[in-house]
């Protein structure tokens, strides 16, 4: 008990002083999650409201793909990207493996699926309700995707930050695909792993708190977001 | 691109035939009521002649077209009005950026026709937190602005008391005053009365009867008609 007060109270101490170490460690967290996620929503956003919104062949099994696809566990995409990126895979002369390049991509992939296949949903129904009106002025689907895409911004901003929030506490991919290089890819889920492995227990627990603060803060921040919309745009 | 020719019209979904051949000519000037109970396929028969639906049998042909296929020139109304989260202003300017008019043109056509229907005072606030009298009276001014030669309307009071019901109707009468042809559905026999010059009355699919407004409700020919008619509230 007293070893985890000690803990806590050291860890409190590193936040509050912004501690070199950690400030590091969370900066690079957010820098690789955010790029992530920006990647993702400019790959997923237009092709989940192409997704709501035309209808093909073979429509239905690519939608409960692209859902089984959100449950992606992170270690498998961490070795898929791991195989790609190392010396011997297919992109491996660009030398990415073990940096926050990877790491960035790994979690794109990640995030891209569960933000589509999410938007794919939000924009359904919203296309549910402006079909005979957008068809009627004579939008095609590229018209009608863009309007809607703008329509429901508030809603995927809400799904957009979702993906952030697994993003930023998805710890199996970048482990494997970063290495957890002290100064280079060391983000707050895989240093948390490490420190915790290692007994350092107060860093470990700082960062913790801070990774749990960002993520309610973003949670938060969607919610706003989404009743701030609801008042003023209806 | 009136008259409208429909030919031997057939419509199913679902195994369930809503239009059952019907053939008539629907001519320029006058204002077209389509009475009829719930289920008639008023609303479907519309929908098809705007070319929201594609029919299962039969053709649709505008004249001067030489498509089958709906073509500029129309507009429709719904029983709901889709309005896009953005402006009111905003939302007559979208209708004609997709009719292929200039952005300066866009904002004068849209200031006018506002002013037109009463809502030159709420024309920056968003459309979604309108009251329902507003938002069918902009869907309306939305319609008006692409200066259609046909205006469907699908019951376009149905969710309306009685004051924004007037203001409705009247700026329908102002519609049809500026050239438009109208061809309209509704459950109000009053309205019918008021609006209509000529009507056509469904049943189970079919067009049983076609009249003028006054000889419909003095001598209506069918007994469906009559028994339509027998069943309307005092």
């Amino acid at each position: 008990m007293n070893d985890i007060s000690a803990a806590l109270s050291e860890a409190l101490r590193l936040i509050v002083s912004v501690d070199a170490q950690l400030a590091q460690i969370v900066w690079l967290s957010v820098q690789v999650s955010l790029a992530a996620v920006v990647i993702a929503a400019a790959i997923a956003l237009p092709l989940g409201a192409l997704l709501a919104i035309t209808r093909f062949p073979g429509r239905q099994a690519v939608i409960a793909v692209l859902n089984a696809l959100m449950g992606l566990p992170p270690v498998v995409v961490g070795l898929l990207i791991y195989l790609m990126l190392s010396r011997a895979g297919p992109l491996g002369q660009f030398g990415l493996l073990f940096t926050p390049t990877a790491m960035i991509i790994a979690q794109a992939v990640l995030v891209t699926p569960i933000i589509a296949a999410l938007s794919r949903q939000v924009i359904e129904d919203a296309w549910r309700e402006y079909e005979d009106q957008l068809n009627s002025l004579g939008a095609g689907t590229f018209a009608a995707a863009q309007t809607l895409l703008w329509d429901t911004r508030f809603a995927l901003m809400t799904v957009v930050l979702a993906g952030f929030g697994r993003a930023a506490a998805e710890v199996g991919a970048v482990m494997i695909v970063g290495g957890n290089i002290d100064g280079v890819t060391r983000v707050m889920t895989t240093a948390i792993a490490l420190e915790t492995s290692k007994g350092d227990l107060p860093l470990a627990l700082g960062l913790g708190i801070v990774l749990v603060v960002i993520i309610i803060n973003v949670n938060l921040l969607a919610h706003g977001v989404k009743l701030t919309a609801q008042r003023y745009h209806g | 691109m009136l008259p409208l020719t429909i030919d031997k019209l057939g419509f199913s979904i679902a195994g369930r035939e809503i239009i059952k051949s019907i053939s008539c000519e629907i001519t320029a000037g006058t204002r077209t009521v389509i009475l009829g109970a719930n289920g008639a396929g008023k609303s479907v028969l519309m929908r098809l002649c705007h070319g929201l639906l594609k029919p299962t049998a039969g053709r649709i042909v505008w004249t001067h077209d030489g498509l089958t296929r709906r073509a500029r020139g129309q507009a429709m109304v719904f029983q709901r009005p889709v309005m896009l989260r953005r402006s009111a202003i905003a939302n007559v300017i979208y209708a004609l950026k997709l009719s292929g008019m200039t952005s300066m043109e866009c904002r004068l056509r849209a200031e006018d026709v506002l002013e037109a229907v009463g809502l030159a005072n709420v024309a920056d606030r968003p459309a979604r937190v309108l009251s329902g009298g507003e938002q069918q009276r902009l869907a309306l001014a939305r319609a008006w602005a692409l200066g259609p030669e046909v205006l469907f309307l699908d019951e376009p009071t149905a969710n309306l008391d009685p004051n924004a019901t007037r203001d409705i109707e009247s700026i329908i009468s102002a519609i049809h005053a500026s050239g438009t042809k109208i061809i309209m559905t509704t459950h109000s026999l009053g309205q019918a009365r008021r609006l209509g010059d000529e009507i056509f009355f469904l049943s189970e699919g079919r067009l049983i009867e076609r009249a003028s407004v006054d000889d419909f409700f003095k001598l209506p020919k069918s007994p469906e008609a009559i028994s339509f008619l027998r069943g309307e509230l005092p």
